[in-house]
């Protein structure tokens, strides 16, 4: 800020109110940064610290003119602090502020309200003072009143040179009014100018202001001034105390205590506006905070807006908390119901507090219809399967699917012959899946039943529901998926649910009872993604396996057996697991209801036929061929117990 | 009938100037009502004695406008000072939404002191409201006597303030402290308010 040249020492009058500032200021001005670092000014309103302080800075320049003084308001530095900080260059402003040779802060009482500043302050001032630069500053009051000054700032700002400047006495006061009539060239009757420094004023403008009022009554009046009429004008025809020693005023009585305000009532009313503003009204701000903060969020407020017209207070701490409960209670329901509906989260029920029973009743609803996918069947795990060298990589795969979904082997494609035991595999991957993560959805059907609910939603209309239901899932295991043989929408709908279950990394699964290149009728979009991942086959059971299945059937129906007995039944030819049931519920038919063993003798009745002779075992083991027949494919479709020719007879002619 | 009415947006406010005979209880009333402007001014009904004395009790009126919306109305009452008048201490007590106790703190008034104020614990009692709740602020009248003949403020806050109540030291007769007593007592009570609804009730 530039320096106003009407401020130099020449037109700064000095009296003994000032002198020792003056003096001090002088100083500083003729040999910066040696005398008194920092000099501090302070004094009332209008006595000439701006003043002093400009005037410095003109003598040190006059002095030096290489010096860099500046000169400024603390409103000013905060301001370029600000600007400094906001346009993120706070280090150029420190650099610069240290490259001032003289710096003039003026009214830094103003730092109460920049505590930001204090720090700041006292940075620069302990820099400069280092570098051998000069601060002087002024402020209406010493450095310890200024409130909440950081007492290090106290400790450095009282630590130079502390001045005060009183309010002129008559001396001085008379000859600023000389040295101001001389400046506008006017020429006063005498005495008046005594009766004006009379008159008192508690500082230089206040002087400045009384000289205003006499040259304009002197120029627009034409006469000369007297002194009684100077002193008519200046205290507003006000009664005017004599200027001769008049009676002494009434001698007072035994003093008051304390002088009583003048208007206290109006105080008083005053401080009870405050107090109602602050608690009888208090509670109806923080409503109508709350109904604007909730409002602003797309709340209804009714409730709150009815508590406005309370006739009583309510209790608002418990009312705002109930409400911003029943918000909290809103947001879940929505966001269970979008979990289910993304459009159902936009129901009205869902901002209004007031209404959090029907959103819960409408969430409940959202649920209802959408229901998830057909989960795993909960018998068949994997503590049931009975793994052998044929089912071995499937079971390992399996088991790999479980510990890592979706990552290691996705889609999973287990292929084999009916009754291998595909859809044991499939839904003892879904039931760990289950138990591996609570409360997740995994979806196990076979793709019959996938087809079969897509025909019915899409005859309700409700196809998007049927996705959302199928989309919620985390996995997707399919049976049978040879059954979507032409079944494009079908296809259609797998295809997609495929891509978005991959991109999410969610577990797929398909069984079929051929490989993926063989599924005719299946696009092919489908079955590359099939072979995409891990295709594994479940092989008919060997006689280990076959062995270790009689033995588990049998024990689960608390039946014991000879050794013979399961060793004959393992040594059957069958093809699958429910092959091997077969045989060993026949078995079990034939036994003797008395025995608890099942015998090889029972065993061989069951499978061999009802003649127990040696020679009618043979006979019908004659009949049946040893191998699989390639064409029939599978032992469950042989006739065992070939009717006799008079049987096939009856038969003909009925 | 509750303190505030937002119905029809007004705020009632009973106060009683508690305290023993001689106190200073009218004094403060006085120099209430000497305060407020003629314009503004409503009777300030005192029944006393020929000798001066509280007979009944004192009623001020104070009508401060409308603040805040509201009709802003403060009663003062007193109660008259000395022990055969409990009846009528209690009557005034009754509905009353805060309590000056002004002290005397003349050394020799002390024992007169705890005893009004025992009784003033007695009375609040009566009411069945607990005096913890009820807004209350101490006046220690009289400070400008002699510091021979009284007791500090300091040495009344020990003897009677059992409550950590508000206290000020007065000189009512000269107004020192009046109105700063008033405006502690109508602050306690429209704070009460803010508390909650059993706030609005008054004993």
């Amino acid at each position: 800020m530039d320096l106003n040249p009407r401020f130099r020492f020449e037109g700064f009058v000095v009296g003994a109110s000032n002198r020792l500032a003056a003096t001090a200021a002088r100083t500083v001005a003729e040999s910066p940064a040696s005398a008194y670092n920092p000099l501090f000014i302070y004094a009332k309103s209008g006595l000439g610290k701006t003043h002093l302080l400009q005037a410095i800075g003109f003598l040190a320049l006059e002095r030096e003119s290489t010096l860099r003084v500046e000169y400024l308001t603390l409103e000013e530095f905060v301001e370029r602090y600000q600007a400094a900080v906001a346009a993120g260059q706070i280090e150029a402003f420190r650099r610069s502020a240290l490259e001032t040779d003289v710096l003039l802060l003026d009214d830094v009482q103003f730092l109460a309200e920049h505590r930001e500043m204090q720090a700041e302050l006292l940075r620069l001032t302990e820099a400069l003072q280092a570098a051998e630069r000069q601060v002087v500053l002024t402020c209406d009051r010493p450095p310890g009143e200024i409130a909440d000054l950081d007492e290090r700032l106290v400790s450095r700002l009282s630590g130079g040179l502390l001045v005060d400047i009183a309010a002129p006495d008559f001396e001085t006061r008379l000859a600023i009014l000389h040295r101001k009539v001389t400046e506008r060239g006017v020429e006063m009757p005498p005495g008046v100018l005594e009766t004006v420094a009379e008159v008192g004023a508690s500082n230089v403008r206040e002087l400045i202001g009384y000289v205003n009022r006499l040259i304009a009554f002197q120029a627009v009046g034409g006469g000369s001034l007297t002194p009684e009429a100077a002193r008519a004008l200046l205290t507003d025809g006000l009664p005017v105390p004599p200027v001769a020693p008049g009676p002494e005023p009434r001698p007072s009585a035994p003093a008051r205590p304390v002088p009583v305000e003048p208007d206290e009532f109006s105080a008083f009313v005053s401080a009870i506006s405050t107090t109602v503003a602050q608690t009888v009204e208090a509670w109806r701000s923080r409503v109508g905070e709350a109904v604007l903060r909730w409002q602003g969020e797309g709340y209804r407020t009714h409730h709150l807006e009815q508590l406005l017209f309370s006739e009583e207070i309510p209790d608002i701490a418990g009312e705002l908390a109930q409400f911003a409960a029943r918000v909290e209670e809103l947001r879940r329901l929505a966001g269970e119901a979008a979990a289910f509906d993304p459009a159902a989260a936009g129901h009205a029920c869902f901002r209004d507090p007031d209404q959090v029973e029907e959103a819960r009743a409408f969430t409940a609803r959202v649920k209802e219809g959408v229901e998830p996918p057909p989960s795993p069947s909960r018998g068949l795990s994997f503590a049931e399967f009975i793994q052998g060298a044929a089912s071995d990589t499937a079971v390992r795969a399996a088991h790999a699917v479980v510990e890592d979904p979706g990552r290691r082997f996705n889609p999973l494609y287990i292929t084999g012959p009916s009754g291998t035991g595909k859809t044991h595999l499939l839904n003892a991957v879904g039931n760990e899946l289950v138990a591996g993560r609570p409360g997740a959805i995994i979806a196990c059907l076979s793709a019959q039943t996938f087809t079969d609910e897509l025909v019915q939603a899409i005859d309700a209309g409700r196809i998007e529901w049927w996705r959302r239901r199928f989309r919620r899932a985390d996995a997707l295991l399919l049976d049978d998926v040879q059954l979507l043989a032409g079944r494009d929408a079908t296809q259609e709908e797998l295809f997609n649910l495929f891509n978005a279950f991959t991109d999410a990394g969610k577990q797929l699964a398909f069984t079929s009872d051929r490989l993926p290149t063989q599924l005719s009728g299946v696009a092919p979009r489908l079955t590359t993604r099939f072979e995409g991942g891990l295709v594994v086959e479940l092989a008919p059971p060997d006689r280990t396996t076959r062995g270790v299945m009689v033995r588990r059937l049998l024990a689960a129906r608390n039946v014991a057996a000879e050794d013979d007995a399961v060793e004959y039944l393992a040594a059957r030819p069958a093809d699958s697991a429910r092959a091997v049931q077969g045989l060993v519920n026949r078995a079990l038919a034939r036994m003797d209801p008395s025995s608890e063993t099942l015998t090889v003798h029972a065993a061989r009745l069951a499978v061999e036929g009802r003649s127990q002779r040696p020679s009618q075992m043979q006979a019908i083991s004659a009949t049946v061929p040893a191998g699989l027949d390639p064409v029939i494919g599978s032992r469950e479709k042989v006739v065992w117990d070939w009717p006799g020719a008079a049987d096939r007879l009856i038969e003909e002619l009925r | 009938m509750s303190l505030v009415n937002f119905t029809t947006r007004e705020i009632t406010c009973k106060i009683v100037y508690y305290g023993p005979g001689r106190s200073g209880k009218t004094t403060n009333l006085q120099y209430v009502y000497s305060q407020v402007p003629a314009d503004r001014k409503g009777r300030m009904v005192s029944l006393a004695t020929q000798t001066d004395r509280t007979l009944f009790f004192d009623f001020l009126p104070l009508d401060l406008g409308t603040i805040s919306g509201f009709a802003t109305k403060f009663q003062l009452y007193t109660v008259p000072g000395q022990v055969y008048y409990n009846a009528t201490r209690k009557l005034v007590l009754n509905g009353a939404d805060g309590v000056v106790f002004v002290a005397d703190s003349q050394v020799r008034q002390l024992d007169e002191n705890i005893e009004s104020l025992q009784n003033l614990q007695a009375n609040i009692l009566e009411h069945g409201v607990d005096a913890r709740t009820l807004p209350m602020v101490l006046q220690f009248n009289k400070q400008d006597l002699p510091s021979e003949l009284i007791l500090s403020a300091e040495e009344l806050d020990e003897a009677l303030n059992f409550r950590n109540l508000q206290t000020f030291p007065a000189d009512a007769l000269h107004g020192v402290g009046v109105f700063e007593t008033l405006k502690g007592v109508a602050a306690e009570v429209l704070r009460r308010l803010s508390q909650g609804g059993s706030g609005a009730r008054r004993m």
